[in-house]
């Protein structure tokens, strides 16, 4: 890609006008500056984007679903979120707004599923499993409990017992 | 023996539920629309943007509605299909661009052959909102009276083609409106 003779024209432009150069410099960076503005608010109602804001992190984008629509940069999260601030500005209520992209997109897009036949083991199924594990768990254990016997030790028993647990808790300080 | 029964039957019944969540595809959300009138709208035609075209135009006709652009890549996996449906005369396909440029849009059709009936143009993606298009290609199937009857969500395969969308037509089209 680089010319030779361009370099050559260059080289000898720099060595001949070296204050010609700092003027060029100088401009490129003024044109830089004036093209640098302050950042622009994405709306001039900033009630409106709050509202935007609080209502699209309910819903989930479509095209990244881990993500919500508030903080998606797919392109469509986009258009949504054009569609949601203008019908903010229609004055709809967040009901109404949820209500129109659940029409589109069906439930999926809330990130708090509505209670319905369909969504009760969603909404019931981890409390059930806690309570059958409890169950099974008192199970378990009243069952253990029943085939616990006592039992009585003579004396020599008694005396080997202490040995052997005392054997283990020297062996025990030994490896410590 | 007693005792592996259960241990036995809470791994079989999770596998099952593995087995079953593997084979689903999130991407595939069920659409609200399917058995719901399709949403009107009124827009430019691709090729005559100063006419106009509304789905109302099509009652009395099984037709499909297939959103497309010439930026979609899935879409040229799809196309020689819909071009192929289109040579057997089976019911009209019109082609939604969904947020395209008109000359791009062209070129496509242009260059890879114009299975549409008419497109329709969608440069603002608005349209694509009312029928809850989250990515293209997406095709619905439309009955006479104007209802959604399936949604093919990715591109048409041969399959969902063979398997669920032409018998479908082919009962549809039976009906009277």
């Amino acid at each position: 890609m680089t010319n030779p003779a361009n370099n050559q024209v260059l080289s000898a432009f720099i060595r001949v006008h070296p204050r010609l150069l700092l003027l060029f410099v100088f401009f490129a960076f003024m044109s830089a500056a004036s093209l640098a503005k302050e950042a622009v608010p994405m709306a001039a109602d900033e009630q409106v984007e709050q509202r935007l804001i609080s209502i699209s992190e309910e819903m989930r984008c479509l095209v990244c679903q881990n993500e919500s629509l508030a903080g998606s940069h797919a392109e469509l999260a986009e258009d949504l979120r054009r569609e949601i601030r203008e019908q903010i500005k229609q004055g709809k209520s967040n009901e109404d707004i949820m209500t129109f992209m659940v029409s589109r997109y069906g439930d999926f897009v809330r990130y708090r599923p509505p209670l319905k036949a369909t969504t009760l083991l969603l909404w019931f199924g981890p409390g059930l499993l806690l309570v059958i594990g409890i169950v099974v768990l008192l199970i378990y254990l009243r069952r253990r409990n029943a085939r616990l016997v006592e039992v009585n030790l003579t004396p020599d028993e008694q005396h080997k017992v202490d040995l052997l647990l005392k054997g283990t808790t020297d062996s025990a300080k030994v490896k410590s | 023996m007693s005792r592996y029964l259960l241990p036995l039957g809470v791994f079989i019944v999770l596998v099952v539920f593995l087995a079953l969540g593997l084979s689903l595809d999130p991407h595939e959300v069920p659409s609200p629309l399917v058995g719901k009138p399709a949403p009107a709208f009124e827009r430019p035609q691709l090729h005559q943007p100063e006419l106009k075209f509304s789905p109302a135009e099509m009652r009395g006709k099984v037709w499909l509605l297939n959103v497309w652009a010439s930026w979609c890549v899935s879409c040229r996996q799809e196309h020689p299909l819909l071009v192929e449906l289109a040579e057997a005369k089976v019911l009209p396909i019109y082609g939604l661009d969904y947020k395209d440029q008109r000359g791009d849009a062209l070129k496509w059709l242009h260059d890879f052959g114009d299975p549409y009936t008419m497109s329709i143009s969608d440069s603002d993606g608005r349209v694509g909102i009312d029928y809850g298009v989250y990515g293209v290609p997406e095709t619905y199937l439309i009955d006479k009276a104007g209802t959604i009857r399936y949604k093919q969500i990715g591109p048409i395969t041969r399959e969902a083609l063979n398997d669920k969308i032409l018998p479908m037509v082919k009962e549809l089209q039976l009906q009277n409106l």
